[in-house]
């Protein structure tokens, strides 16, 4: 087939040719940032905490008339309250292990600071979030160790959680101890907390420990100190996991518990939550732009398609005559068909050109204006592709009914 | 000649049901996506105090100097307060109404034997608070400058804790454990959720799900040791532990705002604000010149980015699928209009001016443009009451549909319709009479 006459009969119908392939150039460009927005999402949603999600639950209590200052009496009090609630929880017999914890991974609420290799610095080598819990940390989160050793009882100690004392060991996670560390051999040396000049030893490496915070960058999201500390204050949080099969149950048991141990607290039913539902709440926005961005994307793709539909069936009805002369000379079906297959291959090429280059420039764009990173390559290439086998699969029916036009068309007055 | 162009529309949208079908789907789903991004926008950029927020102002100082800041600061001191600036601020009292606020989240204790203690949260501010703010009362008022400085128990509770703990009657002078201390009731806010929640923007992020239950007064929460359930940010380790080393420290914790009411007044306390900068760096606490900022409530929210991003390229994506959808409309009705060379070369031969041709397509565009309107108006209908599927809740709550929001569903859909028609217009107008006659 030669191109020739199909270009001269596209350019009678300029309008029509330029209005399919400027929505196929819309079209590509919104739709590839659209799913690429989808991509980053869902990759984001797919991230791992590092830690046992499955029989772990989340309580957060407070407590009413308990001592409020930050002198050492009150905060031997409030030890004492919190060390009989662990004691009360531990004993509960679907639970299997309980640790106090200041946060968990994707809950939001994140203590955040600056971890160094050397003392008293002013410009922060490293950022971090700090977990602080019991020796019951490691089992109840269920983080993998992978170098050096998990804290045991001894290295527990409390202190109120407005005093700003540095701990005297940490556990690190693996991305941090190998900033900090390069060669690998972070068990045993010293580290720096907040630019203080109090050397805190790394006991051990953890594989893997997600931040509390939803809005931390991918290279800082997994930078996690932990710290053997008990934190003091008239709230507190327990991490609690509960035995295989018994989240439910758990669940339910330790309220009443708690209410047996002290009553005067704020124990409601946001208090106890699991952490399957910490992870549902944390990616909700996620998952809803994802969501939006999908439906958009598909009434975009259908709308094209309509569009293409409409305009080939009339430039299918207008040369009804003309595809009449030419079976009457001697082409078959197959050549009509791909006529109009061929026709529009040729404009959604054109539109997908412009496409590309609109798709490029609404990404960097976007980047300009909002936190969005570059549109990677294999996005548009799907893109195109995929534009151009909508262009084929809607031009399909009205070509199909201009190769039925039969030749006798051709001996009929116009 | 209307209701004639009318019918005529009618009779030839009914002669091709599958090309009108396809112009109005694309045109409702276009008009409902963008409309319903477009609700949510509008909930969330908008003005929450629209009859004062031009004279509530935010003023920031730098107390942490160019070394306690990271590079892509460009400068902008931080946007809350440490304890001293605030209380400085709050002492030397120099605009008209001004409070200092810090976010709180006591415990409060039902009087009812029975019932479990509670969790509320609220905000710690000085008495002129209420007023600054128009919040209003249903019971009882705020507080006097005089209960500030007694740093009385007293506290205001909303409408809904007041439903919940004295069934709605008046329960102003009654007195509610907080903390476990009695506070006597001042006054009962009446139905009031501003959002976004502008008077402590970097809290609360610009929107909350929760309505402020409690106020209590500032010096009082701070005597009593309430602690800040709020941001705190530190540049430094604080030199003192505790509650009380928060407050000697230079970290920053207090939201500040104050009403100025004339151009004359902002002036006046810009220049206050930076006179008592430099009486900082004078004394050595500040190494640096004057840094400050003082804007108001509108220009705030922009610069905390009130309006989440995601909200933007929705908004954005829908306008551009709008875009689509009336490149597609021009398309379909190039061709609707242009198979009807003949009919129009008729018309024209009997004596139709071009005009007259005009009115008949641009009538037709506007008849599909508002059925398309009107399945627009369903979808959007559907599409606002499901964004609470797709979005958070503190936002989608706020998406509300509303006459303006219909009114204007169908604008849209109705002119961009006719816009699209214009160039399919113009093209059916230059059909050559002649030309169509003799061919046919």
């Amino acid at each position: 087939m030669t191109l020739h006459p199909l270009i001269a009969a596209l350019s009678k119908h300029k309008a029509g040719v330029i209005l399919i392939a400027m929505q196929i150039a819309l079209t590509l460009a919104i739709v590839c940032n659209a799913v690429f927005i989808i991509g980053q999402r869902i990759e984001r949603v797919g991230r791992t905490t590092g830690i046992d999600e499955s029989n772990l639950f989340l309580l957060s209590q407070q407590w009413v008339g308990a001592p409020s200052g930050d002198d050492a009496d009150s905060i031997a009090k409030l030890d004492a309250m919190q060390r009989e609630d662990l004691a009360a929880l531990r004993a509960l017999p679907d639970v299997q292990s309980v640790s106090s914890i200041n946060s968990l991974p994707l809950l939001g609420s994140s203590w955040n600071g600056a971890i160094d290799i050397k003392p008293d610095s002013k410009k922060a080598f490293g950022r971090t979030t700090y977990y602080f819990g019991d020796d019951q940390m490691f089992p109840t989160l269920g983080m993998h160790l992978i170098a050096g050793r998990a804290f045991n009882a001894g290295d527990v100690h409390n202190q109120g959680f407005r005093d700003q004392k540095d701990p005297d060991i940490v556990i690190l996670t693996k991305v941090l101890a190998d900033k900090l560390f390069p060669k690998g051999d972070a068990v045993g040396k010293a580290a720096y907390l907040n630019g203080s000049g109090k050397p805190v030893t790394v006991v051990g490496v953890v594989e893997k420990l997600q931040a509390p915070g939803l809005f931390n960058s991918d290279d800082t999201t997994y930078n996690s100190t932990l710290a053997p500390v008990r934190l003091d204050a008239n709230f507190a949080r327990y991490a609690i996991r509960a035995k295989p099969g018994r989240l439910e149950a758990a669940m339910r048991a330790v309220t009443p518990a708690l209410y047996a141990v002290n009553p005067m607290r704020v124990l409601d039913d946001n208090s106890v939550k699991s952490f399957a539902d910490i992870r549902h709440d944390a990616y909700e926005a996620d998952r809803g732009m994802a969501i939006l961005m999908a439906v958009v994307a598909l009434v975009l793709l259908c709308v094209t398609a309509a569009g293409i539909v409409g305009l080939t069936s009339f430039w299918v009805g207008q040369r009804h005559r003309q595809i009449g002369v030419r079976r009457a000379l001697g082409a078959r079906k197959i050549d009509i068909l791909h006529y109009f297959q061929m026709e529009n291959l040729m404009i959604a090429g054109a539109g997908v050109v412009i496409g590309i280059a609109m798709a490029v420039g609404l990404n960097m764009w976007l980047m300009t204006q909002y936190e969005m990173a570059r549109i990677p390559v294999l996005y548009v290439g799907v893109g195109v592709l995929a534009m151009l086998a909508l262009g084929q699969l809607a031009v399909f029916v009205p070509a199909r009914r201009a190769s039925n036009v039969p030749p006798v068309v051709a001996t009929r007055a116009a | 000649m209307f209701s004639y162009y009318l019918e005529l529309a009618l009779r030839s949208l009914k002669r091709s049901p599958g090309l009108t079908a396809l112009m109005v789907l694309a045109i409702g789903f276009g008009v409902a996506a963008s409309m319903t991004s477009w609700s949510v926008f509008r909930a969330v950029s908008g003005d929450p105090i629209p009859w004062k927020s031009s004279k509530l102002f935010v003023p920031q100082i730098d107390a942490w100097g160019p070394s306690g800041r990271s590079d892509k600061d460009d400068g902008e001191p931080s946007d809350a307060m440490n304890y001293t600036d605030a209380t400085t601020l709050m002492r030397e009292h120099r605009a008209k109404l001004q409070s200092a606020l810090y976010q709180i989240a006591p415990s409060v204790v039902p009087a009812q034997a029975g019932r479990h203690p509670m969790n509320v949260s609220g905000h710690a501010v000085y008495g002129e608070f209420f007023p600054m703010v128009d919040a209003p009362f249903k019971y009882g008022s705020g507080w006097s400058a005089n209960d500030d400085a007694q740093r009385a128990a007293v506290a205001v509770i909303s409408a809904k804790l007041n439903e919940k703990l004295f069934g709605d009657t008046n329960s102003v002078g009654k007195s509610l454990n907080i903390e476990g201390k009695d506070y006597r009731i001042v006054g009962v806010l009446d139905k009031w959720n501003p959002q976004p929640r502008y008077y402590d923007v970097v809290n609360s992020g610009g929107f909350s799900e929760g309505v402020e239950d409690v106020f209590v007064p500032f010096q009082r929460a701070i005597d009593v040791g309430i602690p800040n359930d709020g941001n705190t940010n530190c540049n430094e380790t604080p030199k003192e532990s505790g509650f009380v080393g928060l407050q000697h420290s230079s970290c920053v914790w207090i939201a500040f705002m104050a009403e100025l009411d004339d151009s004359s007044a902002v002036s006046t306390y810009r220049d206050y604000l930076t006179a008592y900068a430099r009486d900082q760096q004078k004394a050595g606490r500040f190494g640096w010149a004057p840094n400050i900022r003082l804007r108001d409530v509108p220009a705030f929210l922009e610069h905390e980015h009130v309006v989440p991003s995601d909200t933007k390229v929705s908004l954005l994506v829908a306008v551009g699928l709008l875009l689509v959808c009336l490149v597609n409309t021009i398309g379909l009705l190039l061709a609707k209009f242009l198979r009807r060379s003949g009919e129009i070369g008729v018309r024209r031969a009997l004596g139709a001016p071009r005009n007259a041709i005009y009115a008949q397509f641009l009538t037709e565009a506007g008849v599909v443009g508002l059925a398309g309107g009107v399945l627009g108006l369903l979808l959007t209908g559907a599409g606002v009451a499901s964004v609470g599927f797709v979005l958070p809740k503190s936002i989608s709550d706020l998406a509300r549909l509303d006459v303006s929001l219909l009114v204007i569903t169908l604008l849209v859909a109705v002119v961009a319709t006719m816009l699209a028609g214009l160039y399919p217009t113009f093209r059916a107008s230059r059909v050559q009479p002649a030309w169509q006659l003799k061919s046919n």
